[in-house]
């Protein structure tokens, strides 16, 4: 039982990370259904530089996030030629497109998948997730999320009054993508078995899903959002196989009553701090 | 040595598809003066403002900053180069506070780091000029509103204090008391006299004859995207061209 629920409790903290990494860049307004891509890049190279290159998991994770950085950064340029669904459309493909690199990659298992890692416990994920929630927190107090903000709310303004929105969104891509990796990298070391089908094209949604969930103006907004993604279909095995059709429906109530997700800014300054 | 005007624009073309939005504007800001743009709707005045902040690109002509070109720069850096501007139809960032929008727009002067952390602990000095601005405009009461809350004659208030915040050599500003009674109209006038005093240059775009004659120092008058006439306010008001394309509709 509490086997049971330590899985649960690791998948909510890959999913706050996951989360998070789809916020930041959909500060900028920039939507990525991409991350899981960027996630499965994490996994892989984190994975090959604790069990072949003998790393330890830390180095591993930061390096493999400073590489799906700079992978980030290198789609991001294109991504600023295209808006809304079309750079849905062209995220989404990026994610297909690694997950079947890795499906081709025979060095690293191809579809047979990869192991040898050491696992890593949940409290490890959850300590990354809460360190990188801090780090995005202070990081809204500051003079570059207020540029990100205004990026988000008008961009032709935000150049007229002197911010620089290219590098603004692609810094943000970047970023996005290394959290990503951060989350992927601990993935692969709490299962200590990755297949390319673990970065799949739901997995992106899923973290879409979290933010919109819980609220996409707000970094806290992804912990609550990874809670009841993954919580709420639990309480809901009661309606058997209905569940995950009240869930959608649900979601989507969601949707018309309150469209900034569950927390907003207004909530969380009116809250006592 | 001569010094250069703030701001010059020589021989300035716009063509949107072989259409002339300009058409070989040249016009002069000297430092510390006040000069109006007007002209009926579609002269090319927003143009104008348009081609200055690289908005538009110039099909011809250059702008220049203190006698550097700032012809095709984009606009991020032509605002840094010291050009701010306000908008016509009011832009302020839809969910920022009034003193968001004082920080947002400033320039770093530290390190990269500082802008990074809090801005409240590593950044006394954007606060400082916040504070600044949020009291020349007179906007303490409303500070911590969402602008877009705000009264339509606060709202420009706010776009005028944002531009103003980064410490700009030029501002441009389109229709700054449009939709405004005179008592508005007023305060804004005593401001930008204000500005001035203090070493800004201001060009502005309004279609209010009386407060233009009152505060310019210098008007150029544009019909069709061509200049028709330019001079003092008291030159101006007894052109027959002007009288003819503009005061003449206009009444």
């Amino acid at each position: 039982m509490s086997m049971y629920y330590a899985g649960i409790l690791a998948d909510v903290g890959i999913l706050v990370l996951g989360a998070l990494s789809v916020y930041i860049i959909l500060s900028t307004g920039q939507l990525s259904l991409g991350n899981a891509g960027f996630m499965g890049i994490g996994a892989y190279l984190t994975s090959w530089l604790t069990v072949k290159a003998a790393l330890p998991l830390t180095p591993s994770l930061l390096i493999a996030a400073l590489v799906s950085g700079v992978i980030g950064v290198v789609v991001g340029f294109p991504a600023l030629r295209l808006k809304g669904i079309y750079l849905a459309m062209a995220t989404l493909g990026f994610g297909e497109m690694v997950r079947s690199f890795f499906l081709n990659f025979s060095a690293m298992g191809g579809p047979e998948g990869f192991h040898g890692m050491q696992h890593v416990s949940t409290g490890t994920i959850w300590i990354w997730a809460i360190l990188v929630l801090v780090l995005v927190m202070v990081l809204e107090t500051s003079q570059i999320w207020l540029e990100i903000r205004a990026v988000r709310d008008d961009e032709t303004a935000a150049g007229l009054v002197g911010l620089n929105a290219t590098r603004i969104k692609v810094g943000a891509f970047g970023f996005g993508a290394a959290v990503a990796a951060i989350a992927g990298g601990l993935f692969a070391h709490h299962h200590v078995y990755i297949e390319p089908g673990n970065f799949s094209f739901e997995r992106s949604i899923d973290f879409v899903l979290a933010v919109i969930l819980g609220g996409s103006t707000v970094a806290p907004g992804a912990l609550v959002g990874a809670v009841i993604l993954v919580v709420l279909p639990e309480y809901l095995r009661f309606l058997a196989d209905w569940r995950f059709a009240a869930f959608g429906a649900l979601l989507i109530g969601m949707l018309v009553v309150r469209r900034q997700g569950l927390l907003d800014r207004a909530l969380l300054r009116s809250s006592p701090a | 040595m001569e010094t250069p005007p703030r701001l010059k624009l020589d021989r300035v073309s716009k063509l949107f598809g072989g259409v002339h939005a300009l058409t070989a504007l040249s016009l002069q800001v000297a430092p510390r003066q006040i000069v109006g743009v007007i002209g009926p709707n579609g002269a090319g005045k927003t143009t104008t403002f348009n081609v200055i902040t690289g908005a538009y690109r110039a099909s011809s002509g250059a702008v220049m900053l203190d006698g550097r070109a700032v012809t095709d720069e984009p606009s991020h850096r032509i605002a840094r180069a010291g050009i701010m501007r306000t908008f016509q139809n009011i832009r302020l960032f839809a969910d920022m506070t009034v003193w968001e929008h004082l920080l947002v727009a400033q320039p770093s002067t530290g390190s990269p780091l500082q802008r990074l952390l809090p801005t409240r602990l590593a950044n006394p000095l954007a606060i400082a000029r916040a504070q600044e601005v949020l009291e020349f405009f007179e906007l303490g009461e409303v500070r911590n509103r969402l602008t877009r809350s705000l009264p339509y004659g606060l709202q420009r208030k706010v776009e005028m204090a944002r531009a103003v915040s980064a410490r700009p050599k030029l501002l441009l500003l389109d229709e700054p008391v449009a939709g405004m009674n005179h008592d508005e109209a007023e305060t804004i006038r005593n401001l930008m006299l204000k500005l001035r005093n203090d070493g800004l240059s201001i060009l502005l775009i309004e279609h209010d004859m009386a407060f233009v004659m009152n505060l310019c120092d210098y008007l150029y008058v544009l019909d069709f995207g061509v200049l028709i006439a330019q001079g003092r306010p008291e030159e101006i008001r007894v052109n027959p061209a002007v009288l003819d394309a503009y005061l003449g509709q206009a009444d």
